[in-house]
């Protein structure tokens, strides 16, 4: 079955679904965040894509990472009911004011996981003590790339809701604002994510790959 | 039967899935399934005997996550021992006539070990082995590793298994539709490591159905000695009406299966998704199909975590730079525990196009098993080549080969008894592929013939530990012309007939020959192609001499190893121009003043190189200098306020982070000139001209590049910069500063649940080392926060680091 039908027939359901995996495509590149996520501000970047060696250099990252990667995402559709404080009730114990307003008026969410694998972090490895510059293009190159992975997906979630009259919210990941993060020990085994997408969390609930990425995208039926 | 026994000859077929079968019984989610051993044994009974009566020989208990990490000890053992009996029960009450037997079944622990993850291999093996042992001691028939999706981790199950019992022990990994692991490993690499290490049965299982599989499987049965295990999904899983359903029924999984038995595969299951009813129906296919024999491979191979290196076909390269003797710089890094020099030199070699690298850090003066096992763990996190550990130490050896992922090479043994009874088993035990040198109590001999004597010899004795001749590679020892003309021509010979006569491979040091002799790299490279051509497998050598790289491409492509010379002409196309020499002794003492917008623009080609981050230059106009300048006096007058340029460049945000890097790097390799030239003057200990400073990523933290940015930066200016690294324990932070007084420590933390550890850090830091100044960074950090934990400075980035580093540095001269 196709990404599109498989993601359209989780959203259709009402009951909890069971996980699902997708494969995705190399994402298009983002440039402007990726110089972002290199600690190049948007500022300086006119004047650094005057530089020769950086422009050679991202040459490089880019071709250090072809074949290096893959892109796959996990994700279930969970139904929203609300406790007496009218918090959102997920299968995950959590109390966060922001995640409450962000949910405001949706009655399921998609809980989803994307890795782009832990090819990245080998390569970061192996160049951040060799050539820390190149270390810190590929991090930030790593980060657009899971990011953009995210982006395709949230856009698919969004247009199947679109067509049935749905809106989806602004994703809202753990360890984000007052959500904390140690949500990620029941999150990630929820979605199988260790067997099927290889997240591991380590003692302070990060991922590795570190180029992992969980949100939660709340999908609401009004026009807001 | 013995199953050892039994698998010779027939088909073994294992269970199917548990978990869609026990959340039908009504195992709710989010529950253990477990903890059903005990408080549902009749489920757990009642479907284990469907297994067995649809024609499971081998059914598993159901301890996949019976592990330490999710059960305290005692009730592991109840699980653990429950779990076993279920199965023995189940096996009991079946109407089946097969043969039946238990396996233990032993799941991955969910955790990524070190360096991408956080968690011990040693720790990793001992939580294995709790498991193990109460399996075995309850009365197993094997134990059965599955679903691993991590080389390492599947290395410490192993291990753990082999350390706790001598019964069979089958290796399944999980693979993604890439054809690796999760972290990876290729399954060649997998059959590498664990027919080193003696599993009886390896494959595949879960994440995919048989049909997705068809490509990893067929990988195994090329390089497997050993039988091939196949347990796959039932296709892929889909949602309909709130239950799970899988797309491949048991007609088309038995037919898919059926094609794999007869491609080679012996051992087949199903794992989520299949039922009874799927496993019945690959039984009944597998009537009509013969069993393929096992066959031995005879293929030498060493790994790493992500790729097989096959000997004996092209020849193969292996990096000798990793290695103190003669070397004064190589000395002084290990004297110095300086790790970074040593990844320098191996990813140098690595880029320069090696397939393995050599690893030697034997110094009278280190602790070699310690810094051995630390330079294995450091370089397999940045290099994916696999190593051949070389040391005389069994106890280096030992602690090397054990932290090893991988198959690796093990350098080595000769003819002598007492080194063979104790390196042997250690191979053995952990694998390897080994290099045996044709030399025994009387020394080396001159002749040919003599040598190959030696090699039978050692072959024999190899075979005592069960280490087949496919598992060693002869070094038949070259020795140096300028001593004895004839020395090259038994060389040779003894490589010519341990190869076509012996059909075992070969290797040398080859750089021996030419010792005594000047223009030594016309005779060594010569050597190297006439002992190619008499069958040499692979080579000890020096990646960075040009002509030995030359006949090395050339060889392959002569030899037919090379499609359409391919490589051959994408190195031909990278080979430098003729060279160049290096600028000439006086390097402009007095260059022309920069064109610098500001009055402080660099005021010489050394600063202008490092200022514009041109590493290779800075390096040659460094050396250049040397010759006329004291070493101090260019760190002080040339590095040093480049560095200030581009320092100041980036605090007016001039330069970005990359350009900083840049020239640090450049600045690195200034001093790395420096460094050599003061080794070399026996004038050692010249080092640092300031204060010491402590870093470390706090505990619970693994993210470091700001770290390693502050730290490049720091050294640069010449702090003795002790780096803890990423996720230090907040007691090993105090006890660094009190061993070295250091007057100020950095600490970086990237998470706003890792700045507790901060705080406590400093706690013990105002405790037991009151003098030290605490200056923090990291991305969640702020000027109150900093505030609130105490610490003394909050840095924003390397720059003022180093800015409040000279502070304290200064004040301290003051004194």
């Amino acid at each position: 079955m196709d990404r599109k039908a498989l993601i359209g027939e989780a959203l259709a359901s009402d009951k909890q679904t069971i996980p699902q995996y997708l494969d995705y495509e190399t994402p298009s590149l983002n440039v402007t965040e990726w110089l972002r996520y290199s600690c190049i501000p948007i500022y300086e970047q006119e004047n650094a894509a005057k530089d020769p060696e950086l422009a050679s250099s991202m040459e490089k990252a880019l071709s250090l990472i072809n074949g290096a990667l893959s892109f796959r995402v996990g994700f279930m559709v969970v139904p929203l009911s609300r406790d007496e404080d009218g918090f959102p009730v997920f299968p995950f114990e959590q109390r966060s004011e922001k995640l409450k307003k962000n949910l405001e008026g949706c009655d399921r969410a998609v809980l989803f996981a994307a890795t782009i694998g832990s090819g990245i972090d080998r390569l970061i490895r192996r160049f951040e003590k060799a050539d820390p510059k190149m270390g810190l293009l590929l991090q930030g190159l790593g980060a657009e790339r899971v990011e953009s992975l995210c982006d395709a997906f949230n856009d698919e979630v969004k247009e199947i809701c679109k067509e049935a009259g749905q809106k989806t919210r602004m994703r809202y990941s753990p360890g984000y604002g007052d959500l904390p993060i140690e949500v990620q020990k029941v999150f990630l085994p929820l979605l199988d994510a260790e067997r099927r997408l290889g997240i591991t969390l380590s003692e302070s609930c990060l991922m590795a790959p570190s180029k992992s990425v969980t949100a939660i995208i709340g999908i609401a039926n009004d026009q807001q | 039967m013995n199953i050892r026994d039994y698998m010779k000859d027939n088909f073994l077929f294992l269970d199917g899935g548990m978990g869609t079968l026990l959340q039908e019984a009504g195992l709710q989610p989010g529950e253990l399934p477990e903890r059903w051993n005990v408080t549902h044994p009749e489920e757990i009974i009642r479907i284990q005997k469907s297994y067995y009566d649809a024609g499971s020989n081998v059914v598993l208990s159901n301890t996949f996550g019976a592990n330490g990490l999710k059960f305290d000890d005692e009730e592991l053992e109840q699980l653990v021992t429950a779990a076993v009996k279920n199965a023995r029960e189940a096996a009991r009450q079946s109407t089946g006539t097969q043969e039946k037997y238990v396996a233990l079944d032993i799941g991955p622990l969910g955790k990524l070990l070190k360096p991408y993850g956080d968690y011990e291999f040693e720790d990793a093996v001992a939580m294995y082995s709790k498991t193990v042992k109460i399996g075995v001691a309850a009365g197993v028939d094997l134990v059965f590793i599955e679903t691993m999706n991590d080389s390492y981790d599947t290395k410490a199950a192993l291990l753990a298994v082999k350390e706790n019992t001598d019964l069979p022990v089958f290796v399944s990994n999980a693979y993604g539709a890439d054809g690796k692991l999760m972290t990876g490993a290729s399954p060649a690499a997998m059959v590498a490591m664990l027919e080193g290490m003696h599993a009886d049965a390896i494959g595949a299982n879960c994440s995919l159905g048989p049909d997705q599989l068809i490509g990893v499987v067929e990988e195994y049965l090329e390089y497997a000695s050993v039988p091939v295990l196949l347990k796959p999904n039932a296709g892929l899983p889909r949602s309909e009406n709130g239950k799970t359903v899988y797309d491949v029924f048991p007609p088309e999984f038995s037919e898919s299966v059926g094609k794999l038995l007869e491609k080679g595969v012996r051992i087949a299951g199903g794992c989520c998704g299949t039922t009874p009813d799927y496993i019945r129906a690959v039984v009944e296919k597998s009537k009509s199909i013969t069993p393929v024999p096992v066959t031995e491979k005879n293929l030498s191979l060493v790994s790493s975590y992500t790729h097989a290196v096959k000997f004996g076909e092209s020849p193969i390269l292996i990096g000798e730079r990793i290695n103190p003797t003669g070397k004064k710089r190589f000395q002084q890094a290990l004297r110095e525990n300086d790790i970074d020099y040593i990844l320098g030199e191996a990813l140098k070699q690595q880029d320069a196009g090696v397939q393995l690298l050599d690893v030697n850090v034997g110094l009278p003066e280190i602790d070699e098993p310690a810094f051995l096992l630390r330079a294995v763990r450091e370089l397999q996190a940045v290099t994916d080549l696999p190593l051949q550990l070389d040391t005389t130490d069994p106890i280096a050896m030992e602690a090397g080969l054990r932290a090893y992922n991988g198959k690796a090479m093990v350098n080595s043994v000769n003819g002598k008894e007492e080194v063979m009874s104790v390196i042997f088993p250690l191979v053995a035990k952990y694998g390897g592929f080994v290099v045996a040198l044709t030399l025994d109590e009387g020394g080396i001999p001159d002749t040919a013939e003599e040598r190959v004597a030696i090699a039978e010899k050692i072959i024999k004795r190899a075979a005592d530990f069960g280490i087949s001749k496919k598992d060693l590679i002869f070094d038949p020892l070259a020795m140096t012309i300028s001593a004895d003309t004839t020395a090259a021509l038994a060389t040779m010979q003894a490589v010519h007939r341990i190869r076509h006569d012996l059909k075992v491979n070969t290797s040398l040091g080859i750089s021996n020959v030419s010792f005594g002799l000047p223009s030594r790299n016309i005779i060594t490279s010569t050597f190297f192609a006439l002992c190619l051509q008499d069958g040499l497998s692979a080579a000890i050598m020096n990646p960075y001499s040009q002509e030995m790289m030359n006949v090395y491409h050339a060889f392959r492509a002569l030899h037919n190893m090379d499609e359409n010379c391919m490589d051959y002409i994408s190195y031909a196309q990278n080979l430098p121009a003729p060279t160049m020499t290096a600028p000439a002794s006086g390097a402009p003492a007095e260059a022309p003043k920069a064109s610098g917008e500001s009055g402080e623009g660099p005021t010489s080609e050394l600063q202008k190189a490092i200022v514009r981050g041109l590493k290779e230059k800075t390096g040659a106009l460094t050396k250049a200098m040397l010759a006329e300048r004291k070493p101090l006096e260019i760190i002080q007058s040339e590095v040093i306020p480049a560095l200030n340029i581009v320092g100041a460049d980036f605090e007016k945000k001039k330069v970005y982070l990359p350009q900083l890097l840049m020239a640090a790097e450049a600045a690195k390799s200034a001093f790395e000139e420096v460094k050599v030239a003061m080794a070399a003057s026996e004038d050692g200990n010249a080092g640092s001209s300031r204060c010491a400073f402590v870093i470390a990523t706090v505990h619970g933290d693994i993210h470091d590049i700001g770290k390693n940015i502050v730290k490049l930066i720091l050294e640069n200016y010449g702090f003795a910069v002790s780096d803890l690294g990423k996720d230090v324990p907040e007691q090993t932070v105090v006890d660094e500063v009190v061993r070295l007084h250091a007057p100020i420590v950095g600490l970086s933390a990237l998470m706003t649940t890792t700045v507790p550890a901060m705080e406590e850090t400093i706690k013990l830091l105002r405790e037991q080392a009151p003098w030290a100044k605490v200056c923090v960074g990291g991305a969640v950090l702020t000027q109150e926060y900093s505030d609130a934990i105490g610490a003394d400075k909050y840095c924003r980035d390397a720059m003022e680091t180093v800015r409040y580093a000279e502070e304290i540095d200064e004040a301290l001269k003051k004194q």
